[in-house]
């Protein structure tokens, strides 16, 4: 089975979704990062755990997707952004990830381990999800594209090589750990 | 090995080492990002159609992410899979209805609790959709990219995130 044939099979693609599923919502919890406390203590700067699980992940994702770029073995899928879209829509999740110290991901986890918060707050991601939708056409043709980014990637932003972006943000994360390290955070 | 499975928790840095490894996965396999809030609104779109009939599909933003029973969707129900399986070897399983934490700082209220979560979803569902994608898809998929876009989310989610939480339970940094 080739690879293309791999990605446009419908049903084969259901069940990587759930393999990956399984995988992620097992390594979110043995993270520690279903829990509520951890998130909202990450929120109030007491816990860095979720940054510590996020930048680990961003770290070694982003050092296997540009390899795999070089090989042609994989695309990048960057969705471009405006002020008007990522800022906004950005400021109303944090306010509500704060409320429900849960994101949609971490919710879906934390539903796992039995936390009934997690399933009112699943529902309720759903309905916001079904509003926006609601809400698109407005939207779309107001705020969302207001002050558009000038480009999609940091490299094509700043005029720099992918390559030694890639190695600035993997050195700056570990400077960020060591520093986790050294203050004992 | 099997020790493994039954810890209570792995380090930080592991298991997210572990979720990129599972990221370069599902590059390759299925040529997308790993997000979660795609999955969420499938499940508004489906409940819609199955409310309110045949319209609810020709709404544009339902044109853009058809909803239906797909890789992201099916990634939801294998994170509680998932995270059940975690938390049920390691013994850590357990019906709450109020995290310790916010019963102590707000109060031990069930039904206040779950209403604030409700609320505090319905906004995390809205912003994720708005942005474009939520901590998942924009937090690692897309800042491991090196998506400006991302990294402006990421921003602006933890900009607001911080904010909300200082007002709620208090600033309590440094």
């Amino acid at each position: 089975m080739s690879i293309e044939t791999i990605r446009n099979n419908r049903n084969v693609q259901v069940l990587l979704g759930l393999l990956t599923g399984i995988a992620f919502g097992f390594l979110l919890q043995k993270a520690g990062v279903t829990n509520y406390d951890m998130i909202i203590g990450q929120l109030l700067l007491t816990d860095f755990t979720v940054v510590k699980v996020m930048l680990s992940a961003v770290l070694i994702g982003m050092i296997g997707v540009y390899s795999m770029k070089l090989a042609r073995i994989a695309h990048l899928h960057c969705r471009s952004g405006s002020i008007g879209s990522t800022v906004v829509g950005g400021l109303i999740f944090g306010a509500g990830f704060a409320l429900l110290g849960y994101c949609p991901g971490t919710a879906a986890g934390a539903v796992g381990t039995g936390a009934l918060d997690a399933l009112f707050g699943a529902v309720g991601i759903a309905i916001g999800a079904g509003i926006f939708a609601r809400l698109y056409p407005i939207l779309a043709s107001t705020i969302l594209n207001r002050g558009a980014f000038p480009a999609e990637t940091v490299p094509e932003l700043i005029g720099i090589r992918p390559v030694v972006v890639v190695a600035g943000v993997a050195v700056m994360i570990l400077l960020l750990f060591w520093i986790f390290r050294v203050y004992g955070i | 090995m099997i020790e493994w499975f039954t810890m209570a928790s792995w380090s930080p840095y592991l298991a997210g080492a572990g979720i990129g490894v599972l990221i370069w996965t599902v590059f390759v396999l299925s040529d997308h990002p790993l997000g979660c809030s795609t999955g969420f609104s499938s499940t508004a779109g489906m409940v819609e159609a199955g409310l309110s009939g045949g319209k609810t599909r020709e709404m544009p933003y339902y044109q853009k992410f058809v909803p239906c029973i797909d890789w992201y969707w099916v990634l939801i129900i294998g994170i509680v899979i998932g995270a059940f399986l975690s938390s049920f070897l390691s013994g850590t399983f357990g019906i709450v209805a109020v995290p310790p934490f916010f019963a102590a700082a707000i109060g031990p209220d069930a039904a206040f609790r779950f209403a604030a979560a409700l609320i505090g979803g319905i906004l995390v569902g809205l912003g994720a959709r708005w942005a474009g994608g939520c901590t998942s898809g924009h937090g690692i998929s897309g800042t491991l990219q090196l998506a400006l876009s991302s990294w402006v989310a990421a921003a602006c989610f933890f900009i607001g995130g911080i904010l909300v939480a200082g007002l709620l339970f208090g600033f309590r940094f440094p």
